[in-house]
């Protein structure tokens, strides 16, 4: 009876020496700060409004960021990580939103609007400037047409005020 | 009996608006002055009336009378005299009245200039003014009354004006105490600053109007409000600027702007203000895009509103806040109703605001101008569809998103990038016709002197070619800049046998806006060396150090001595550690991050230990990572190169706009008649 329990106690002992080597030899060194930052940086707090996640102060994303290094330690890359984010507290954790259905139009809208704001200031300019340069190019240098002359004299009168 | 007084005037001042706005209908209508006249005296008396309301709610907020919900919700007892008065503006109902009471004196003064010439705009100023301020006091008087008192009632405790039947008066013996974050004396001045930015911008609105309403369309409603206009720039500048050192000395991130809504409400009305007080010096000098101007100013003023509807209603946090907070629609539809009233009105006289000049070159200043505006309302594009959009999709789709820098930044850096360029090149143009010529030899001197700027950050390390090409357009903007500048200066010299200070003064002082303009630039181009020194170059890391273990950054190591922890009288438990900074072997001294605990509001706040020079920033953080102890304790430590310049930058430009703005003597610019046929302009388009 007593020698068995010696056995299972060496039988443990053993056991447990064995598997600290077996932890030794695959060693998993703890992800620094740093590493943790560099992930939690493109991360917003899923409770806050618009605090990154590397930032945040407060408890729970203390514990976040506890769960990143734990997932970094398990394996997971950054992007399986955020990916793990985004499934448990939707897409606000990030820091842009996904590119996909509805989201597609913050992207593409500027854009078109820009565009369009672009294309109608060529627009103006243009049209601003078609009958000075019609003008122009039939005048030539040593001839001045009437509606040149016309202008000549407003802008003198615009200056004697 | 202070609250009732203050209660009181609040209504008081309401039925005088709402008197004035009657008033200046009516004289309107019947073409009468002594109404008008009637009206003015109305809005005279605003200003008086509201300090009167302010004066009481910090009477109360002194004297911690806790029975009202606002005191209450703003201050606490622990709380120092300043941060009390403060506390005014450091919460929504305060705020409000803050708001209005600014937007009075605003009005008020603009009331009281001459009017002899423009005689016709005074009433619709008045009523412009008038029915924003009337706005602004009802929701003061029905929504967020700041005299509301706390009542126990059977079924519990209620926040009411006046006491409910069978209630009982409630006084808490403490209040809640201002939020932490605003518990930095960046408050005395960041929200002033950034409000009197925004009720500013009321006063060139309501010119607008006026001169839309009478048909005054030329350019006399712009050369009124011009230097108000340049005043409004300046606080919204300020208020932005300061408000991006708060967060870099309080909020612990190592940044000073982070692409929040909150941000960007109040960059927005900066955008369409900056790129308007540009655009309308085309109307002065050519008589051009007076619809453009128009609409920029109308713009301006609807995101004003804007601006405070975003940071007031609570619609950020979450669209459903907005439906249950009251005055969100009231926002809505005083924002909606105002823009469509002013766009029908800018309708209604389109073709009165038609060009008087002609444009004779796409290289000349006005089309430049017309460039910078676009890139202006690129930015802005960006800006409003990014804060829009969470709230489209949480409306939509039930799902919150956030568009947060990356977004900003790709969208809005090639913009921004086009804008230094183009303050390199546009002042250097002429009005009327530049060609490719002409503008190129105005040119080529301080562009091949901004070349050197390749090698040398080439030199110093640089390697990115981002960050080497905006090196070299803020090395081309500032040496054109500086060119036109001493170019000037010295033929001033010459001419007139000044010293070269005194001409560089005189100079300054014969052209105001000119030369205040240039220096402003000068200063919106050092600010871009410090946004692209920390925007590129910032470094981080992050450790957790026993006493006298170091971290190393950037060249920099920085040694944990000791952390003491203490209580101050003021509410809070600072843990304050002291660290050794070291360049190489050099010791450069003790730097002091800290993490102040407020036991009422039961927050930390994290604040940086900074050494800082024209160089770089040193910024060590106490992180409340893991539980700080006296043995050991988490550091973050960031590297912020050439970050100082971003406020040196602010301030040479506030002193540009000093210069810009200071009255003078001079008569109102004269137009540059541009004879078309000195020079045949070239196609450059």
């Amino acid at each position: 009876m007593r020698r068995a329990h010696l056995w299972i106690f060496l039988g443990l002992v053993i056991l447990a020496v064995f598997a600290q080597v077996g932890y030794a030899q695959t060693p998993v060194p703890t992800p620094s700060d740093d590493e943790v930052n560099r992930i939690a940086k493109q991360l917003y707090c899923p409770v806050c409004e618009n605090v990154p996640l590397d930032v945040c102060p407060t408890q729970a994303c203390n514990e976040w960021r506890e769960l990143i290094r734990q997932k970094l330690i398990e394996g997971l890359t950054e992007e399986q990580i955020k990916e793990y984010f985004v499934l448990h507290y939707g897409d606000r954790v990030l820091a842009e939103p996904p590119r996909r259905g509805l989201n597609w139009v913050v992207y593409i809208l500027p854009v078109v609007v820009f565009l369009i704001a672009v294309i109608v200031t060529v627009r103006v300019l243009r049209s601003m400037r078609k009958p000075v340069s019609a003008s122009i190019v039939s005048s030539s240098s040593a001839e001045i047409d009437e509606e040149e002359l016309k202008r000549i004299e407003e802008a003198l009168k615009q200056e004697r005020e | 009996m202070v609250a009732h007084i203050g209660l009181g005037f609040l209504v008081f001042v309401f039925l005088v608006s709402v008197y004035g706005i009657i008033a200046s209908i009516v004289g309107l209508r019947k073409q009468a002055f002594a109404w008008v006249e009637s009206a003015r005296l109305a809005m005279l008396l605003t200003f008086p009336l509201i300090t009167v309301v302010v004066a009481s709610l910090l009477i109360l907020l002194l004297t911690n009378r806790y029975e009202y919900s606002f005191v209450y919700g703003v201050t606490s007892r622990s709380m120092p005299l300043y941060l009390k008065i403060t506390a005014l503006w450091g919460g929504q109902a305060g705020s409000l009245i803050f708001w209005s009471w600014l937007l009075a004196a605003f009005t008020t003064a603009v009331t009281l200039r001459k009017w002899d010439r423009d005689r016709e705009f005074l009433p619709w100023v008045i009523l412009t003014g008038l029915v924003t301020l009337t706005f602004f006091l009802s929701l003061s008087i029905f929504f967020e009354n700041p005299f509301n008192r706390f009542w126990g009632t059977p079924t519990g405790e209620v926040e009411a004006l006046f006491q409910p039947a069978g209630s009982i008066p409630l006084i808490p013996q403490d209040g809640r105490g201002l939020n932490p974050l605003l518990r930095h004396p960046g408050m005395i001045i960041h929200p002033p600053m950034l409000y009197l930015g925004f009720v500013s911008f009321v006063v060139p609105f309501a010119f607008a109007i006026a001169a839309l309403v009478t048909g005054r369309t030329d350019d006399r409603w712009i050369r009124i409000t011009r230097r108000w206009t340049l005043v409004a720039w300046l606080f919204l500048t300020m208020g932005l600027v300061l408000g991006a050192r708060w967060a870099y000395d309080v909020l612990g991130w190592g940044g000073y702007w982070g692409w929040d809504p909150v941000e960007i409400a109040a960059f927005m009305p900066w955008l369409t203000g900056t790129a308007f007080l540009h655009s309308v010096m085309i109307q002065e000098k050519r008589g051009m895009f007076k619809r453009w101007n128009m609409i920029l100013i109308i713009v301006t003023y609807a995101l004003v509103i804007f601006g405070t509807f975003l940071t007031r209603s609570g619609v950020l946090s979450s669209v459903h806040a907005f439906a249950q907070s009251a005055i969100g629609p009231m926002f809505f539809v005083f924002i909606g109703i105002t823009f469509i009233v002013s766009l029908s009105l800018l309708l209604y006289r389109w073709a009165d605001l038609s060009d008087e000049g002609v444009l004779y070159s796409l290289l000349s200043r006005e089309s430049l101008f017309l460039l910078n505006n676009l890139l202006f309302m690129g930015i802005l594009i960006v800006c409003f569809s990014g804060v829009i959009f969470p709230l489209v999709s949480e409306l939509l789709t039930g799902q919150k998103v956030t568009v947060g820098p990356p977004f900003y930044e790709r969208a809005t850096g090639p913009l921004f990038a086009g804008l230094l360029l183009l303050m390199g090149i546009a002042p250097l143009s002429a009005w009327g016709h530049s060609t490719v010529k002409t503008l190129g030899k105005a040119l080529w001197k301080p562009a091949l002197v901004s070349v050197l700027a390749f090698p040398l950050v080439i030199w110093l390390g640089v390697r990115n070619g981002w960050a080497i090409l905006a090196f070299w357009l803020v090395a081309f903007t500032s040496s054109v800049t500086l060119y036109e500048y001493g170019r000037a200066v010295i033929a001033r010299a010459k001419r007139t046998g000044e010293t070269l200070w005194v001409s560089l003064w005189r100079l300054a002082q014969k052209n105001r806006r000119r030369y205040g303009g240039y220096t402003i630039h000068l200063g919106i181009v050092l600010m871009a060396l410090g946004v692209v020194g920390i925007e590129m170059f910032q470094t981080e890391t992050q450790a957790t150090l026993r006493s006298g273990e170091s971290i190393q950054l950037a060249g920099y190591t920085v040694t944990f001595r000791q952390l003491d922890e203490f209580n101050l009288p003021d509410g809070r438990n600072v843990a304050r550690a002291t660290m050794d900074v070291y360049r190489g072997n050099r010791y450069l001294g003790e730097l002091h991050p800290r993490r102040d605990y407020y036991w009422d509001a039961n927050q930390p706040m994290t604040i940086p230990g900074t050494r800082s020079t024209m160089e770089d920033d040193l910024y060590v953080l106490l992180v409340d990572w893991q539980p700080i102890s006296s043995q050991g304790a988490t550091f973050k430590v960031f590297h912020n190169p050439l970050v100082n310049w971003m406020w040196f930058g602010a301030l040479v430009l506030i002193l540009g706009t000093l210069i810009a703005a200071w009255p003078d003597r001079d008569p109102e610019p004269r137009r540059v008649a541009v004879p078309s046929t000195i020079s045949v302009p070239e196609r450059v388009f």
